[in-house]
């Protein structure tokens, strides 16, 4: 059988979903909701590697790149944030982020 | 190649990397000091920047993928304004809080380049990178204060819930790319000429972009990041939030849905009906038990975003006009409302319930005649600028046929006014506490420049409604 585009897509809507149920069904930990956010990123990037192969065209391989360098910002300033958070609760389990409510 | 378009956005980056090293430099005078200064080299960078947008050239540069019209100049000011008046506000409050940081103004700056590439934004590869400075920025801004819970928490909530916003963005993005084998906004619009031919996997892309923009401006059913962030968020930081990148935010909307898209006004349409009644709807009923008052301007935001989205459902170069004209009015009364809060301290301690204002009529009339002002203003009482706002909404929609729009529009409002009209009621027939502690002179200026806009505007309408008319006609011609 061969791998089409329609292997890739399939792949990375699977991953988006699981992305997506990570951040909210997940009642562990804020560094799980940070690894969702990454496998959400990494399903974009798969999908514009797939579309730009698929198309002969290289913008979606640009664009990866540029997810790529977003990504590894957003997890830098993720993780401080998370670090300064844990200084003043303590914790980081999702269940006590519910100082504001309503 | 014209790279001259994007001169300001240039200028202004070089500018916030240079007052980051000064700030650095200088770091054995940090403290207020050092904030201060870089606060004041940031304005200065703003006012040049706003010089460059209005002498710039309009044209489409950097191979497409950024362009500069009369509509993004028209949003640039406006975003300038907003971020120029919200940091202005945080230079007292942040003293008096001990978090006067130069990184402060840097950040504002930064985030308001990212703004300014989102509303210039040509390709799909510009908006999202204008997207994610401005975020990004934003993320840092909501926990400054880093040493108190409810601020790193509302960071905490804002940086999740954003970065899954981008994600679905993102995605929306790569289905577009993939059904249509292009990002460039130009050949999209040109690509749909014919909406009979378009993919389903391409109209799915374009739901997952409005999802995710709806995020940015805090659309029900996008909208529960909103009440926790603002509350949460250091008060002149949540007065920047629902200012400049608001206007951005929604501006970009407006760009894609007239650009790109404009030729599947039938597709979205439904979608931002559905989005903008459901906002006006959540934002005027939850408001009402609110007790905290930072809370209940997010409901409130929450609201006014529901109007402008108004315009844009109607689709016609009327509503967007309306759009423009709403964002105008609601930054100004916004920024005022915020001067009032932030003004609410008492023994250094800031405040920030509804009840604390009881008394305020008595103790400070200026700040509760402000307060008055934004807040019929908001209500959307003649003859304060918030009633010009909804009425061109409004008249567009009514215009086009959309009966039900309007009506929906109007009752809400009315429903809001109670809201509203409490927290007069509250200021001046409430038995009082004591007084507030002596408000600092940049509070009660832009106070009271807000408040002379919020009420005078009726007298000068003219130059406002005729940009927005130009602005309007570059999307929707």
């Amino acid at each position: 059988m061969e791998v089409g585009i329609t292997h890739y897509l399939v792949v990375s809507a699977i991953l988006l979903v699981l992305g997506v149920f990570g951040i909210f069904l997940n009642r562990k930990n804020v560094i799980v909701i940070l690894m969702s956010i990454e496998l959400i990123l990494l399903a974009v990037n798969l999908n514009f590697v797939a579309f730009s192969a698929a198309l002969n065209d290289l913008a979606g391989q640009i664009m990866a790149m540029f997810v790529l360098t977003v990504a590894a910002a957003e997890a830098a300033i993720g993780l401080a944030i998370v670090v300064v958070y844990f200084r003043n609760r303590g914790s980081i389990q999702v269940e006590d982020v519910t100082l504001m409510k309503g | 190649m014209n790279w001259t378009t994007a001169i300001p956005e240039i200028f202004l980056s070089v500018a916030g990397l240079a007052i980051l090293v000064f700030g650095v430099l200088r770091g054995r005078y940090s403290g207020p000091g050092n904030a201060l200064v870089c606060s004041m080299l940031v304005l200065a960078s703003f006012a040049v920047a706003a010089i460059l947008i209005i002498g710039g050239n309009h044209g489409i540069g950097y191979n497409g993928q950024f362009t500069t019209d009369a509509f993004s100049s028209y949003a640039k000011l406006l975003i300038l304004a907003g971020a120029a008046l919200g940091l202005v506000l945080s230079l007292d409050y942040n003293r008096l809080e001990g978090l006067a940081r130069f990184e402060f103004p840097v950040l504002v700056l930064l985030s308001t380049v990212g703004m300014m590439v989102m509303v210039s934004a040509s390709s799909m590869m510009t908006l999202y990178l204008g997207l994610e400075l401005q975020s990004l920025s934003l993320y840092v801004l909501a926990a400054f204060a880093r040493d108190t819970l409810r601020s790193s928490e509302a960071g905490l909530k804002f940086f999740v819930l954003g970065a899954l916003a981008s994600g679905l963005l993102l995605y929306g993005i790569s289905l577009v790319y993939g059904f249509s084998g292009t990002m460039d906004f130009n050949v999209l619009a040109r690509s749909f000429a014919d909406p009979a031919g378009v993919a389903p996997g391409l109209i799915v892309g374009v739901v997952f972009i409005v999802a995710g923009l709806a995020f940015k401006i805090s659309a029900v059913p996008f909208h529960m990041w909103t009440p926790d962030v603002y509350e949460g968020a250091p008060t002149p930081v949540t007065g920047f939030f629902s200012t400049a990148p608001k206007v951005a935010a929604i501006c970009l909307i407006v760009r894609l849905m007239g650009t790109p898209f404009g030729h599947l006004l039938a597709s979205w349409q439904q979608l931002i009906v559905l989005v903008s009644i459901a906002s006006m709807v959540l934002g005027s009923l939850a408001a009402i038990g609110q007790t905290n008052i930072k809370r209940l301007m997010a409901y409130s935001s929450i609201g006014h975003m529901g109007y402008a989205l108004i315009g844009l459902a109607v689709g016609t170069a009327e509503g967007v006009r309306g759009v423009l004209i709403y964002m105008v009015t609601y930054v100004f009364m916004n920024a005022g409302t915020f001067a009032c809060l932030i003004a609410m301290r008492r023994r250094g301690i800031a405040l920030d319930k509804i009840s604390d204002l009881s008394g305020l009529g008595r103790t400070d009339p200026m700040l509760a005649g402000w307060m008055t002002v934004f807040m019929f203003s908001m209500a959307g009482i003649p003859p304060m600028s918030g009633f010009f706002g909804k009425l061109y909404v409004f008249l567009a929609a009514v215009q086009a046929g959309m009966w039900t729009l309007a009506v929906i529009g109007v009752l809400t409002s009315v429903i809001g006014a109670y809201y509203y009209l409490r927290i007069i009621k509250v200021m001046y027939f409430d038995e009082g506490g004591e007084a507030f502690d002596r408000r600092p002179m940049s509070l009660s200026v832009v106070a009271a420049a807000a408040g002379l806009f919020t009420l005078f505007f009726f007298v000068f309408p003219a130059p406002f409604v005729g940009a927005a008319q130009a602005a309007a006609r570059v999307l929707f011609g």
